[in-house]
């Protein structure tokens, strides 16, 4: 028992203080955040839970070399799967991610067995069309499970079988908790904080295994692995399971911090996104992909403070007249970098109804709260008073 | 080429390989015996590395079978072949560029050791001494000792052969096929190449090659087969 626990804690002294660090780095988030403007909650959550996708990202990407542009589609159906939990079991977090992780894994292992028959750009493009397959469904056939456009959200009659049988309905929505503990938002940031160490720390030890090596093998030389006695597709379907596992875990998580599921976390542009984190930090390398996951989420954060004022201010030395063409300009240019068209949002404000966008990602079929107007900073209320009673 | 007597390790049975009208392989009949080294020359297009090709499962044959240890190996896929202990050495070293020399003698020993498949992350690659002794013993058998830690796509060509060829050795393989081990060597490494693959000899592992030096195949084979416009 002790040789167990001692081989599965067993590291390299290097790896040790990586982990130690990353630790530090980690819990002291809201420190030294601060000077830089980011240290509130749901921004450090963000930073927490897509590092976790890039880090399983990585696994797949960075060690075997197969490149997945679907792998939001992961992330997509480990919220759908905890605000399920949340509705039909319990606002506990630990069942929702448990379930979000073994159905993405499910999910996954699908999608990889037809996905890896293929290798190289064929791979990357078969990925792409199951997640925009999947991204599809949600919006029309499968809208009794995703809730389609509106999203998939708490209900006051959601039936929390596990929960209501130890204690009466209160009223209003309920939170997410851990054992009867309603986060606060700094709590849930260090919750997700404590399972990106643990996600860290499983990635280390993949890294650093014989297994590791093998999915470094594979992408160098995989006609070698083969001939050498490796049956490399059951190495490359492990990654790839084990790398939707945790876009699965990184999806829950986002639904803990805000219980809302949007087909729009499947969209092409968020399996792009991760490619984006991967690429920026250092693809291969085990902390550079958690690096460009912060960098990427911390300038779309900077990016979306950019309103009229800040603009106005900021190009203050430009006469009046062509000012106001250099601001329109300049927005037009940040909205477009941002994917955020602020229209429709606008529109579901003023309670004129919403055309569906089809998947060109407009403000309204993402969770409207989380957007801010660009004009005013303030974020919108959702259309018709957001939760269903 | 018939030896009924002997102990038949291999035994390629009237295989036939066609790339469209081209005949690569006609009517070969090939029957290899345990312990010895089996040499096969002939010029160049005659169907040596076809042949090569079609008992590792890389190619399946047209008409005909490949028989290793008593079970049939055609149909089999390339690591399922590797798993009975058919070993190949490639004209054009096939290596993992991107790891260590250490590291690309180590793998293969995992394959032998642990199965064509092991999802095992637990242990560190650092704690498994026994397969990191023996494929530094290995490389000092083949002279890289010293540069196991380099980058294996920086060595010469001359370095990846040798590499590779320990990259096989270390699975201890039933039968090793060597396609030209010593092409594009110096004198002085094909000697050493020469010597280690004479001590491999002598601990009576059946071993099939090609080769275009006749000195090599002098030195080494105790039969030797041609092959001439794929027959």
């Amino acid at each position: 028992m002790t040789m167990t626990a001692k081989t599965l804690f067993a590291m390299s002294r290097r790896d040790l203080i990586t982990l130690v660090i990353f630790t530090l780095v980690v819990l002291a988030m809201p420190m030294w955040l601060s000077p830089l403007g980011a240290a509130y909650p749901g921004l450090m959550q963000k930073f927490a839970i897509y590092a976790i996708f890039a880090l399983g990202f990585n696994i797949l990407f960075g060690l075997t070399g197969y490149l997945s542009f679907g792998h939001a589609a992961f992330l997509g159906v480990g919220s759908y799967t905890a605000v399920w939990s949340f509705k039909l079991l319990s606002m506990d977090v630990i069942p929702a991610i448990i379930f979000a992780v073994i159905l993405s894994g499910i999910f996954a292992l699908a999608i990889g067995y037809l996905s890896l028959r293929r290798t190289g750009i064929y791979f990357s493009i078969l990925t792409l069309a199951f997640a925009q397959m999947s991204y599809n469904l949600a919006y029309s056939v499968l809208t009794p499970i995703t809730n389609g456009e509106t999203s998939l959200q708490l209900n006051l009659r959601d039936p929390r079988v596990l929960d209501l049988a130890f204690a009466p309905r209160a009223p209003g929505l309920p939170s997410a908790s851990l054992f009867g503990h309603t986060f606060s938002g700094l709590e849930a940031f260090y919750f997700c904080a404590v399972v990106l160490l643990i996600a860290f720390f499983i990635a280390q030890k993949i890294f650093s295994s014989p297994f590791g090596m093998m999915l470094r093998a594979i992408k160098s030389n995989q006609t070698r692995m083969n001939y050498a006695g490796f049956n490399t597709r059951s190495y490359a379907m492990t990654a790839f399971v084990i790398s939707g596992m945790y876009a699965g875990l990184a999806g829950s998580l986002l639904a803990i911090t805000d219980p809302l599921a949007g087909a729009e976390r499947m969209q092409w542009t968020a399996s792009g996104e991760v490619v984006l984190m991967t690429i920026l930090g250092g693809v291969g390398t085990l902390i550079g992909p958690v690096i460009g996951a912060w960098l990427i989420k911390y300038f779309e954060n900077i990016f979306s403070a950019f309103n009229d004022s800040a603009l106005h201010h900021f190009f203050g030395f430009v006469p009046d007249g062509l000012r106001e063409v250099v601001v329109a300009i300049r927005l037009q240019i940040c909205w477009r970098r941002l994917a955020i068209d602020p229209r429709p949002a606008v529109r579901a404000c003023r309670r004129v109804p919403a055309r569906r966008d089809h998947g060109r990602g407009s403000a309204y079929s993402r969770p409207v709260r989380q957007w801010p107007d660009p004009a005013t900073g303030h974020c919108f209320a959702p259309a018709g008073g957001g939760v269903t009673p | 080429m018939s030896q009924s007597d002997a102990n038949i390790v291999l035994h390629v049975a009237d295989v036939h390989k066609n790339f469209g009208g081209l005949h690569a392989l006609a009517d070969i009949d090939l029957q290899i015996e345990e312990g010895k080294t089996h040499a096969i020359i002939g010029p160049n297009g005659a169907g040596k590395s076809t042949l090569l090709n079609v008992i590792i499962g890389r190619l399946a044959p047209s008409r005909g079978a490949v028989v290793f240890d008593g079970k049939v190996l055609t149909g089999k896929k390339p690591h399922e072949i590797n798993q009975m202990g058919v070993v190949r050495v490639f004209q054009t070293p096939e290596i993992f560029p991107e790891l260590s020399v250490l590291q690309n003698v180590m793998a293969p020993a995992f394959a032998k050791r642990d199965g064509a498949f092991r999802a095992n992350i637990f242990m560190p690659l650092d704690a498994e001494k026994t397969i990191r002794d023996e494929a530094e013993d290995i490389l000092n058998n083949v002279g890289l000792f010293e540069r196991r830690q380099s980058h294996a796509g920086s060595l010469s060509r001359g370095d990846k052969r040798r590499m590779e060829l320990a990259m096989c050795l270390i699975q201890h393989p039933k039968l090793l096929l060597l396609d030209e081990p010593t092409a594009g060597m110096s004198r002085h490494d094909t000697n050493t190449t020469i010597a280690l693959l004479q001590k491999i000899k002598a601990s009576g592992m059946t071993k099939v090659i090609i080769e275009h030096d006749m000195h090599v195949v002098f030195s080494l084979a105790d039969r030797i087969s041609v092959l001439a416009g794929g027959g």
